[in-house]
């Protein structure tokens, strides 16, 4: 009785440490939130205005496009975010500042540590693609929504945002400072041009090594899933079939950064 | 009542190593006491406290701290302790104020209690009026200080030190020392790394010497320096000796009466650059009196004394007499 009862205070203690963790995060995006904004916004403003806007003005593009391209700026919007969000200050956290030591000496799990930072980069991830709804009201003065759309376009929200933070968390725990530069170039653009948030998957079936290509980056399925939501008579990917695919990577995805991030805690 | 921190037969050995970075390592500190790991770098001391400090995990033995296993109850252990690294890892996103704040959050300390506690630490602590800056442009010497401040927010039984006062200036460190005594007056077990002997020989009330992951002395400093030949040491330069009539005039030291042993130092040049030649000598009398037979023997050989100095062994001369060489 009285061993279990220890035990649920510990784990109130532990609830406690990692509510205090996620505090700090919020009081300091708080403290910064132009920062913030800039960061996680500009590259999609500047996407949705000139191939949205521009592009279409001067009539490169067909009427419409700006309609397949809104959604997929959302995807892309919620899984860079979440990545920037946790890869970034990981690797500095971890290679050169040591500032989460203090963290990972709380009287809270490792894994919880990790959960902290997955959650928190989820939650500014939502906020940024969110923000990107009257972002694009205001650049493209119409943008298409479905409110029959809204379960399935928060579902793909939550789901590429918790995509990006395990995205995050594995580049964070397996990239050296050293080495941060490099393979951001070579994993971030990729990621950004594969995941067919500036175009339909099934559209690509003229160019098919691109599609297998494409197919391959999980954030391809969350941007089809927008599309499912905000444009359903574009062809798309069964969301069925994206729901499953971003479930399958999150926990893969998350099953290594969890490994990676217990290995550079504790030798 | 058991031990502050008890060590037993600690093992790690990284992947790919060939040999353990701590070899078996085994003491107990009591309560209240001041303890110093004294080894050169490389010794095992920062693995050895990793382990204790739940960040890096033995590959065999145990370890407690205040009574928790720090490998089967780590989330427990860390209640226990505050760990001050020799390199700031403070949280530079945030003031130093909430540095404190913070930290207390993470171990459960009520707001309240945590702002009072801050006021009061900042205070002590010489940092009342900088507790809003940003860590980013303080010296060591404030950042070791916030450090300290910062782990005792959560009242630690046990602290950890690594290094506390390499790279401080000499007020800085003297600082440093007076907060340290102060802790253990409120009865804190403190557990530093040091490579300095100086400064385990200041603070600890016994020392752990540690080389190539193994404990291999562990005494109070008077202790320690009782096991050395000599209890007192003659050190004494002449102008430079040709190597045979150095080892005759060393044989010629070692026969005086109180002189155990006597030994060549390294030789530095004067200030004109000439050589000149050092010895040693461990003595198990007084020293003083053996100054007068030293000056006949060198006037008999017409060796020009060029300097003399009495002195009491050190810590670094127990470390060179278990190791065979100097600490750094």
């Amino acid at each position: 009785m009285t061993a279990l009862s220890e035990s649920t205070a510990i784990r109130g203690g532990q609830a406690r440490a990692f509510v205090a963790v996620l505090r700090r995060d919020i009081f300091v995006t708080r403290s910064e939130v132009l920062v913030f904004l800039a960061q996680v916004i500009l590259q999609p403003l500047f996407l949705l205005f000139v191939f949205g806007k521009v592009l279409g003005s001067l009539g490169y593009t067909q009427r419409g496009y700006s309609d397949l391209l809104f959604p997929g700026l959302l995807a892309l919007t919620s899984v860079i975010t979440g990545m920037q969000t946790l890869a970034f200050p990981l690797v500095i956290e971890f290679g050169w500042t040591k500032e989460i030591e203090d963290r990972l000496l709380a009287p809270m799990a490792t894994s919880l540590v990790a959960a902290e930072k997955v959650l928190f980069a989820m939650l500014r991830s939502i906020v940024a693609t969110l923000v990107m709804i009257p972002i694009g009201i205001v650049v493209l003065g119409d943008i298409p929504w479905r409110w029959a759309g809204v379960p399935l376009l928060a579902a793909a929200t939550l789901l590429g945002s918790l995509l990006g933070a395990a995205l995050g968390l594995v580049m964070g725990t397996l990239v050296t400072p050293t080495r941060i530069n490099v393979v951001f170039s070579l994993v971030f653009t990729p990621l950004l041009f594969t995941g067919c948030s500036q175009y339909p998957w099934p559209s690509l079936s003229r160019l098919r090594w691109f599609q297998v290509v494409t197919a391959a980056n999980p954030m391809t399925y969350v941007s089809e899933s927008m599309r499912g939501a905000l444009v359903p008579a574009v062809p798309h990917i069964h969301p069925w079939i994206c729901l499953l695919v971003m479930v399958g990577a999150i926990s893969v995805l998350l099953a290594v950064g969890l490994r990676g991030f217990a290995r550079r805690a504790v030798d | 009542m058991g031990s502050a921190v008890e060590s037993e037969s600690l093992v790690k050995r990284y992947p790919k190593a060939t040999t353990n970075a701590v070899d078996g390592v085994s003491f107990a500190v009591p309560a209240g006491e001041v303890f110093g790991l004294l080894g050169p770098n490389g010794a095992g001391k920062t693995t050895t406290v990793g382990m204790l400090t739940t960040r890096v995990r033995p590959t065999g033995g145990r370890a407690t701290v205040g009574g928790v296993d720090v490998v089967t109850n780590p989330v427990d252990a860390r209640r226990q302790f505050a760990v001050v690294p020799q390199r700031s890892n403070l949280d530079r996103s945030l003031s130093i104020r909430n540095n404190l704040l913070f930290h207390a959050a993470y171990h459960g300390v009520p707001a309240h209690d945590a702002r009072r506690r801050a006021d009061e630490l900042l205070d002590q602590f010489g940092l009342l009026d900088r507790g809003d800056t940003k860590p980013d442009f303080f010296s060591g010497g404030q950042a070791q200080r916030v450090m300290i401040a910062r782990a005792l927010m959560h009242e630690p039984s046990v602290m950890f030190l690594d290094e506390p006062s390499t790279g401080l200036d000499p007020a800085a460190r003297l600082f440093v020392w007076d907060r340290l005594r102060e802790l253990t007056n409120r009865g804190v077990t403190l557990l530093l790394t040091t490579h300095d002997m100086h400064e385990a020989a200041t603070l600890a009330d016994r020392v752990g010497i540690m080389d190539h992951g193994r404990l291999l002395a562990l005494d109070t400093p008077e202790a320690l320096l009782h096991t050395l030949p000599g209890s007192a040491t003659l050190e004494l330069t002449t102008t430079a000796l040709e190597p045979p009539a150095a080892r005759e005039l060393l044989a010629a030291l070692t026969d005086l009466a109180p002189v155990e042993r006597a030994e060549e130092l390294p030789a530095v040049p004067d200030v004109s650059g000439a050589a000149q030649f050092r010895a040693r000598l461990y003595l198990t009398g007084d020293a003083p009196s053996l100054v007068a037979p030293v000056a006949t023997l060198l006037a008999e050989r017409r060796i020009a004394l060029r300097d003399i100095g009495l002195g009491s062994p050190t810590l670094e001369d127990v470390f060179i007499h278990l190791t065979g060489r100097a600490l750094r």
